[in-house]
């Protein structure tokens, strides 16, 4: 649902890029979409390609890269994702606490030409 | 010259909605109003909470933007109770954002004293996971839970719990007709979030939420206010009226 707002930002960021780079059209975009970035790949495919229509974004491929969340041991500072109803570390089993990893959404690089 | 180059862009696609959120936050913080954001699903009692907390505010006076996806009963309810109350429909979308408020907020008049304390509480849409993803400028993150939702939400919806400032469980008088796992909704809760306050608070009878205003008034007078002589909110943005 509110892919559509976000992926016109994406197209804003990446059109902006291009005309400083004096480039005439943006060929590809890499994106990093986390899980928990509320944001679904698929959905955002689907919108890019109708808004990019006439704007210099028109036709560019969009590579997403899905991260998984991963929570952290307090006891034993391993890195994991949970298993579901459970927050447990698989080696330790203490409750492992949230971090950063899997609430990534950014724009990491675009092919320009 | 079609050679295809590579640029390195490393941007947040959020940033946009993030330095309007942190505009508005700062600017009705140095005013005396803090924000609320009040979070969860549908039918857990959020326009409810309200009017129950607003009740109980000792100093702080209370604003609401209510948001929903269409229908004004909410506003129209509260109004009808003396509370200023302001309507944002979304027609569709999922959640509210940070441009929304502060276009709402130009519209509204925060007529507070000097150094009196405004807490403006904004009804996000019904929604548990969306409204986590997207700040809207608020000093508190409020997040509803309810017993009739069984004891598994945060780990079914643990954005919403991790992010959450305070939590409010509600419709405790309840309990006797239902199996609510409170320590395993705990467990879950403390899992994420070790800071928030939790109130376990009834609708219905009104408990907790006098623990509830008291806490948000805290914070209200915690903020760091400037000066505000009448008005507010005269700056680059914000155009109110004044008197």
């Amino acid at each position: 649902m509110h892919e559509y707002p976000i992926t016109e930002q994406i197209i804003k960021i990446c059109s902006q890029h291009c005309a400083e780079a004096k480039a005439d059209k943006v060929v590809s975009v890499s994106l990093v979409v986390g899980d928990y970035s509320g944001c679904v790949g698929e959905s955002i495919q689907m919108y890019f390609d109708i808004i990019s229509e006439g704007t210099p974004c028109e036709s560019a491929k969009l590579k997403i890269k899905r991260v998984k969340p991963k929570l952290k041991c307090p006891a034993c500072g391993e890195f994991f994702e949970r298993a579901p109803m459970s927050f447990a570390c698989p080696k330790c089993g203490v409750d492992g606490e949230p971090t950063e990893i899997g609430k990534e959404f950014y724009i990491e690089e675009i092919e320009v030409e | 010259m079609h050679d295809i180059r590579k640029l390195n862009v490393m941007e947040n696609v959020m940033d946009e909605n993030d330095h309007i959120a942190e505009h508005v936050r700062e600017h009705m913080g140095a005013h005396g109003v803090l924000i609320v954001n009040e979070m969860g699903a549908p039918g857990v009692g959020k326009t409810t909470t309200l009017k129950n907390i607003i009740e109980r505010l000792q100093i702080a006076k209370p604003f609401v933007i209510e948001g929903d996806i269409e229908s004004d009963l909410d506003t129209k309810d509260l109004n009808s109770l003396g509370i200023a109350a302001y309507q944002i429909n979304t027609f569709g979308a999922c959640h509210l954002d940070a441009p929304m408020i502060d276009h709402k907020i130009d519209e509204m008049d925060f007529d507070l004293e000097d150094k009196e304390r405004g807490i403006l509480f904004i009804e996000n849409i019904g929604n548990l996971v969306c409204p986590a993803e997207f700040t809207i400028g608020e000093h508190v993150l409020m997040l509803i839970a309810t017993v009739t939702e069984g004891s598994d939400k945060p780990y079914k919806y643990p954005l919403a719990f991790e992010k959450a400032d305070i939590i409010l469980i509600n419709k405790v008088d309840l309990i006797p007709y239902l199996d609510f796992d409170e320590e395993f909704f705990m467990k879950g809760v403390r899992a994420l979030n070790k800071t928030a306050p939790v109130f376990k608070v009834s609708g219905k009878t009104g408990e907790g939420y006098a623990e509830v205003a008291a806490w948000l008034e805290g914070r209200a007078a915690a903020l760091d206010i400037h000066e505000h002589h009448h008005g507010h909110g005269d700056d680059e943005h914000h155009h109110h009226h004044h008197e």
